[in-house]
């Protein structure tokens, strides 16, 4: 794009995001941006060996790994700035990582990406984010390129009461694969805040990725997410999202757009709603090539005071498609409620296949008793039938994951019962 | 030994089962007949505190009354059962409860017992989870293995499940009644059953008859049995074998 054509784009997309400040979004509570502040700037680090301890746990518990082992490629960022943008050698010309700031300065076509996926006006999170957003992540994998390890990031608040607005943009260029994990956190002094952030996803032809992610907030914090992806032909989108920790508020509602013909995309959501966490959750995936292949599965548990949303749209407008969306929730707590609202629409393609399954319920007093019956006590019982029950909802998790993934559980389902 | 004294079993306020009374030394098998709907399987859930019974009576375990603990301070103290119909646990698989089960009550010889009760093939699957009838019967048979119980109570252990697998569920039923030598880790065993076929192995001690919730008849099994495929059950109403 033209410099002449980037500042029109610009100036178009703040006066877009101007008039959409007071929108309230579909879904989900509305906040108050107006209080918000920004975080002080930091200086960008050597290494990420050089953070603070406390920050170091916390960034590990979102997935991070600071000793950078068995990654390809990590980004830091803490607050508004971004600290730490590196690519292992061995993996030079392969992946490109940096703040978006530095990409669209670099790259003037990625003024073309940009906004494409999620509008500008979407509602006032988007907004908030274009005006005054700060950072976020740009990741290319090159095409051809293959990266046997996964590409890490973690986006850290530090700061008491402060918020953190994002815009990221991942690119998965042509026959490339790849695997990231992206961790969002607060440093654990950090109780209340807020995190805005859009993330716009291109799958080129054939490409393959696998984008896990992993949020950890805290009891007074909310969160307004904003996805679009793309997926072009024979290419595979695969989506795993964890929330495993309270918060006060979320929602999310990531939007898959099958383009290409035999694309794919898979989303795997395990939630955990604790104390009055209020979350709302799902995923909604266009099959609009041919012989595109959706599946959505969700596993969400309620406790406390917890009100948990899970919602989930597959959108046929081709023929010869199919599509699964499963949606399941166990409640644990007299208190907490729970909501499954799964959508399939089918527009102008009579031969597609979707289909649904949600169930929400309690742990089974009769499972209960039948494993009592082999010696397990009631804590044991419970806990073996949530944390099977959760586990389900990730396959193919990428291994280092999955060690995290199973002491969560195994913690969390000990204070579930 | 298993003692019930004067045991009355109400579910959600309904008397299901009237002073039964019974004992079962170590060692031996007792039998437990009766029509559909007698209340067999209540009895057999009550004796292991399941089923939301309220029980009235003494549920004795080597003399110590067991009717106020929970199910699991039962198991633990060495009750076993295999229940007529186990729900389905998707959550868990076949292999993870035999191993946590094991690791509870410090069972050897895993592989073997596996394989006695040709359950190999159903290890990853999710516990009970579309297992068909003679799966379900050998799955649970093989749990009890791994548990290995000093009383065990087996619902019904061959109903749906074909003449092969007879062989394999009795052959399990002997090795868990009859295997242990010394006389303080033998079991006393109560197995509800409606066929002959289980009978030839477990070389059974006793037999009851159960009719709309007492106990109508005793004695030797083969001789109940025998009556009962003559004049029904109906007729033990006022059969004469009882001593
Ligand atoms: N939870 C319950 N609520 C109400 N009635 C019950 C309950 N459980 C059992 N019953 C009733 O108690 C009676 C005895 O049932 P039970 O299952 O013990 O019979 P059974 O002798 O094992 O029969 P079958 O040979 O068919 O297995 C039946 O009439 C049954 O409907
Ligand atoms: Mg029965």
């Amino acid at each position: 794009m033209s410099n002449h054509g980037i500042e029109e784009k610009k100036s178009k997309l703040q006066n877009k995001a101007r008039q959409a400040l007071d929108k309230k979004a579909a879904y989900g509570s509305d906040l108050d941006l107006s209080s918000e502040v920004s975080t002080v700037e930091e200086a960008p680090l050597e290494s990420l060996k050089n953070l603070d301890r406390r920050i170091r746990e916390a960034s590990l518990l979102a997935g991070m790994n600071t000793a950078e082992k068995e990654r390809s490629g990590s980004y830091f960022q803490k607050g508004d700035s971004a600290i730490y943008a590196r690519v292992q050698d061995a993996y030079e010309g392969k992946v490109e990582i940096m703040c978006i700031e530095d990409a669209l300065q670099e790259y003037p076509w990625l003024w073309d990406y940009w906004w494409s996926m999620v509008p500008v006006d979407m509602d006032k999170y988007t907004a908030a984010v274009e005006l005054w957003g700060k950072g976020g992540y740009f990741m290319r994998i090159l095409p051809g390129a293959r990266l046997d390890q996964p590409i890490q990031s973690c986006l850290l608040l530090d700061e008491a009461g402060a918020s953190q607005r994002v815009h990221n943009i991942i690119l998965a260029e042509e026959g490339s694969e790849a695997q990231i994990i992206t961790g969002c956190t607060v440093s654990p002094e950090v109780k209340q805040g807020s995190h805005l952030g859009v993330s716009e996803f291109f799958i080129k032809k054939g490409a393959h990725l696998t984008f896990t992610m992993v949020h950890n907030w805290a009891e007074d914090f909310d969160v307004r997410a904003r996805t679009g992806v793309k997926v072009e032909e024979d290419a595979t989108f695969v989506n795993n999202y964890l929330l495993l920790k309270p918060v006060r508020s979320i929602q999310a509602y990531p939007r898959c757009v099958l383009e290409g013909d035999r694309s794919r995309s898979r989303f795997n959501t395990i939630v955990y709603g604790q104390e009055n966490s209020e979350l709302d959750l799902g995923s909604v995936i266009e099959l609009n090539g041919q012989g595109t292949r959706g599946e959505s599965i969700s596993r969400a548990l309620s406790t406390d005071g917890s009100r948990v949303m899970m919602r989930g749209r597959l959108k046929a407008r081709s023929n010869d498609v199919q599509a699964h969306l499963e949606c399941r929730g166990m409640l644990l707590s007299k208190e907490s409620e729970m909501n499954a609202v799964p959508e399939l629409w089918v527009e102008g393609a009579p031969q597609a296949d979707l289909s649904h399954e949600a169930a929400v319920g309690p742990v089974s007093e009769e499972v209960v008793e039948y494993l009592m019956s082999r010696g397990f006590n009631k804590d044991e019982a419970v806990s073996v039938v949530v944390q099977g029950f959760m586990q389900a909802g990730i396959q193919g998790l990428p291994e280092a994951l999955e060690n995290l993934l199973r002491q969560t559980l195994s913690s969390m389902s000990e204070e579930a019962v | 030994m298993l003692q019930l004294r004067d045991v009355t079993v109400k579910v959600e306020g309904e008397v299901i089962l009237k002073n039964i009374n019974l004992v079962i030394p170590r060692g031996e098998t007792h039998i437990l007949l009766g029509p559909n709907g007698s209340g067999k399987t209540t009895l057999l859930k009550a004796i292991m505190g399941m089923g939301g019974a309220e029980v009235e009576g003494e549920i004795l375990l080597d003399g110590q009354n067991i009717a106020d603990l929970s199910v699991d301070e039962r198991a633990r103290l060495g009750m076993g059962i295999a229940l007529q119909k186990s729900p389905a646990v998707p959550e868990i698989s076949l292999q993870e409860i035999l191993q946590i089960t094991g690791e509870k009550h410090g069972t050897d010889e895993m592989e073997e017992k596996i394989e006695s009760l040709n359950c190999g093939y159903l290890l990853e699957r999710g516990l009970n989870e579309n297992f068909s009838g003679g799966e379900m019967k050998r799955s649970e048979l093989l749990q009890l293995l791994v548990q290995d119980p000093k009383v065990v109570l087996v619902d019904e252990p061959e109903s749906g499940v074909d003449l092969d697998n007879i062989v394999i569920i009795g052959e399990a039923l002997k090795r868990l009644l009859k295997s242990p030598r010394e006389i303080e880790k033998k079991r006393a065993a109560l197995v509800i059953t409606h066929t002959g076929h289980i009978m030839d192995y477990l070389n059974a001690d006793r037999g009851y008859v159960l009719v709309r919730g007492s106990i109508t008849c005793a004695g030797n099994p083969r001789d109940l049995f025998e009556e009962v495929n003559q004049n029904g059950f109906e007729g033990c109403l006022e059969c004469q074998i009882t001593e």
